[in-house]
Order: structure tokens, then sequence, then C-alpha cells
């Protein structure tokens, strides 16, 4: 393995006292001093900051924002034309099986387009990107910049405290605006179900903005522990976890990022990888679905925990993708697939863990209501 | 107080150990959200597996230290297992063991070797 990568942040986190872990090949903070419960119910109540540097960013250019959209749309099951100028989208990138290989979030930035993937699969989605796009489309590598979030249902007051403008944008807007003395590419976004906003912040003001929003007493850092147990809440996906690349698009529940234009009697239907698999499996139903997962004891049910349909005896009809202890839901937590017929919101299922079966209900996500700022 | 190696505390109190977790183990497993105790009366062998606890990243097990009874559990810490970041060393105990052969707490760290073993 090779040595771990910093982000710009790295010094304030050790400074703040954060445990360091590593992540996707960096070396980031897992928690700091409050803890995963506190910095997690801290997010849902005042504003967390957390430190998403090591996420990809990338530009894409082209003769116009028409061009861009047309050869990214050859990569994504997702309506990258019909995007608003100062809009965002969540997407995903599949492969030619109809599996998952990334998700995504992608922006129209007027003459260019904006996206953000996951730390782990960067390497790849840029060369996936390099190989479909260039030369028509250039594909620019962001490395000089940082990626902040703030989150939680006081980051619009936190962050109009720089610069009022961040208040007039609503839930997916993207714009350029000036924090710290720098131009940061912010859009009103998150991975938390709060309210919120992403910041891509010049390497050099990085700390600068980050200490600013930290100095204010609705602000505390977060780190990657409560990232996680509050994107389970919200019933998000982890890539890796929660989606991968044998699944599908309608398997996952993802259906709503599929606009209606790209599917199959849509004006621009097709012509992304995958798109058979995806259309057959839209017009069949499909056999396995990502549900919410409520343990009705206490015991949190983790990843790989093996879902029965019964309290005793047959096959496993699904399995636990991601799951662990809601700090604002109060108890255990969980998402996963089970088989189509036991997708109903409310069905009694059980999960085994340590060897013993335990109630386990199938519930509706988000696990916390999302509030977001439309 | 003797120490294992599983970073548990035990302490005699007349004739049986009281058996817990350390600060230094409460620190590093975070946040505990769910405790399983075991049975009172339950018969134990030396690195059984008799406790989980679940942390807000992941489960761990807690080994019986010796071989003996379970005497008696702490009850209310399964209502609040947060207790056992509070104060692990002493409101938060598990169990009571009563050992059937005391000699096995020698096997185990004194606070000084302990505190070397832990860095």
């Amino acid at each position: 393995m090779g040595e771990l990568s910093r982000t710009p942040l790295f010094d304030l986190h050790v400074a703040l006292g954060a445990k360091m872990v590593p992540f996707a090949g960096y070396d980031m903070p897992v928690q700091y001093a409050l803890g995963v419960m506190k910095e997690h119910l801290h997010c849902r109540a005042m504003a967390g900051l957390f430190d998403v540097s090591h996420m990809g960013q990338v530009i894409l250019r082209g003769e116009s924002y028409e061009a861009i959209a047309k050869a990214f749309e050859t990569l994504v099951p997702m309506d990258v034309l019909g995007l608003g100028e100062g809009r965002q989208r969540y997407g995903l990138f599949t492969n030619n099986g109809g599996g998952i290989e990334d998700d995504l979030m992608f922006a129209n930035r007027g003459d260019h387009l904006f996206v953000v993937v996951n730390a782990a699969c960067k390497d790849a989605d840029i060369a996936r990107m390099k190989a479909a796009l260039e030369p028509d489309v250039s594909v620019e590598v962001i490395a000089d910049r940082a990626l902040i979030a703030l989150q939680g249902p006081a980051a619009e007051a936190a962050l109009a405290r720089i610069n009022p403008a961040v208040a007039e944008m609503t839930f997916m807007d993207v714009a350029t605006i000036e924090l710290a003395g720098a131009d940061c590419w912010v859009s009103r976004s998150g991975y938390t179900g709060e309210d919120g906003y992403e910041i891509s912040v010049p390497n050099a003001q990085a700390e600068a903005l980050a200490k600013a929003l930290l100095d204010m007493d609705e602000v505390e850092p977060i780190g990657l522990g409560a990232r996680d147990s509050l994107r389970l809440e919200a019933g998000l996906c982890l890539y890796g976890n929660d989606i991968d690349d044998g699944t599908s698009p309608i398997e996952a529940g993802l259906i709503w990022a599929i606009q209606k234009v790209r599917c199959a009697d849509g004006a621009r239907a097709g012509g992304f990888p995958g798109a058979d698999r995806i259309f057959g499996d839209l017009a069949e139903g499909v056999a396995r679905k990502r549900v919410g997962l409520v343990p009705q004891g206490r015991a949190p049910m983790r990843g790989g925990t093996q879902i029965f349909a019964a309290g005793e005896g047959g096959d496993p009809i699904g399995e636990v993708t991601s799951g662990g202890f809601g700090p604002t839901f109060e108890g255990p937590v969980a998402m996963g697939y089970v088989g189509a017929a036991q997708a109903a919101v409310g069905t009694e299922l059980f999960g085994e863990v340590r060897g013993k079966r335990m109630p386990v209900t199938v519930a509706k996500m988000p696990l916390v209501p999302a509030n977001f700022k439309r | 107080m003797k120490f294992t190696e599983e970073h548990e505390w035990l302490r005699v109190e007349g004739d049986v150990v009281v058996v817990g977790i350390t600060d230094h183990a409460s620190e590093q497993l975070g946040d505990v959200v769910f405790i399983e105790l075991p049975e009172e009366g339950m018969e134990v062998t030396k690195d059984e597996e008799v406790c989980v606890i679940e942390s807000v990243k992941a489960a761990s097990d807690i080994l019986a230290p010796l071989d003996g009874e379970i005497v008696e559990v702490n009850s209310p810490l399964v209502d609040e297992p947060g207790k056992v970041n509070d104060d692990p060393m002493v409101e938060a105990w598990f169990f009571k063991i009563k050992p059937s052969e005391l000699s096995q707490m020698d096997d185990y760290m004194d606070e000084a070797a302990y505190k070397k073993f832990i860095g």
C-alpha cells in the first residue's frame, strides 16, 4: 500500500484532535473530540463541517454546454442536456451489464459541466471519461481545490454570515460565490439529508474558510463516522456497499434519478451503457430491491447480515448492505436488498445476528425525514 | 486491580471478581450503543465469549477472564449502554464472576504493566 494522501485540511484536522484513519487512499478524520454520536446529533441540530476533499472534482469542457451534455449522456442515464444552468443533478455511471460503476453529482455551470465523483472510484471514473469523451470534450481533473460540506439546519445562517448570497440558493442550485476572499463553487446539496452546502474552494484558502466557519458557535467539525450514520438515516447509498457494478439502478430504487427523456419511450431513450438491462428491469420488474430495514431489538444489524423470511429454516432472502446505530433515530438502522416479494414497507423479516434470528421490519426511507430547502 | 490484554479490568470484591472494560478500551470503541450481558448463574470457562458490546463503529466480544460462575450482571447497562463511555472503570461494570481458581488472576497485568501494554 502506498503512502496516504492528505487533503489541504490535514493540519487542521490534527490540530482539532481528530482521529485519523485511512480511507480511499487518504488520511481522513473519522471523528473529532465530540465523538460520532454527538457529531451526528450536532449536525442534525445545528451545523457540521465535513472535509470531503478526497472526492474527485472534474471539469468537462467542449464547444458548448449542449455538446458536452450530449457526450456525457453516453455515460450516464440522466438528462444532462435538459439540466438548467446553475443547477445540479445526481447521476450514475453505468456499465454494459446495467450495473453501477459509481454515483456522482454533475452541475451545469454555463460553459462547462462540473462533476464530483467518489474518492475510491475517481481514477477509474477519470479514465472512463477520458476514453469516452476526449478529444471533443476535455476532461480536466481539479487538483487545486478542496471540497468542504457544511450541513445542518444552521448551515444557511452560518455561511450567509460570510456571504449573504448563499441564502438565495435553493436545493441543488450551484453558483460561484466569494467566500474568504476566494471564488468558491457552491452547491446547495449534501449527503446527510439536511439542508446545506458543498463548497469547492481553492486549496490555499480552504483552511481559512474552514476556520472561519468553525469559529461560529453553530459549527462543529464532523468526521467520516457520523457522515456514514447521517447518510444511512437519510437512506442515501454508499457506493461499494449499497450499490456496485452488479446492481442495476432499478434494483437500487434509483429510478427517480433516470429522467423520462432517457427512458425507453423518451425523446433521447437509451444510448448509455447497460440500457437494455435497465429497460428490461423496468419493464419486467426485478428479483431484489433495496429497502430500509429497522431491527426491532437494540442490536445493530451491520453490513453482511443475512436476512430470512422466517424465524427458522429456509435460505436467506436478502442481506444488509449498510447498518449501524442511528443516533437521531435512537436505535439501530439499516438498508439492504430483499426479494421483491418481501420488499413492501411493513414486511416482518429476520436478520441473523451472531447465530440468532432477530426481527427486522422493512421501512420507508429515509428513516429520518429530509430537511432540504426546496 | 488486574488487567487483561483484551482491555478488561478485574477487581476482587470478597469472593467474587468484578469485570469491566478499561478507559482505554471505551475510548477506542467510541460511543457504545448495545450491550448483551450473560445470564446470571451461567458457568463459564476462561476466554469464552460472554458479552457482546457494540459501538457506533463495530461489535466486540467480551471474554470471560476466568473459569467460574456469573453471579451477577449489571442489567441497567442494557438500557443505558452510553454509561460504558461515561464511567467504564466504576459504574459500568459488566458482570461479577465467582472464580473456581482465583490463582488464574495471577496471569494478568497490574496497572503499571497494563499502562505499558497500551503504550
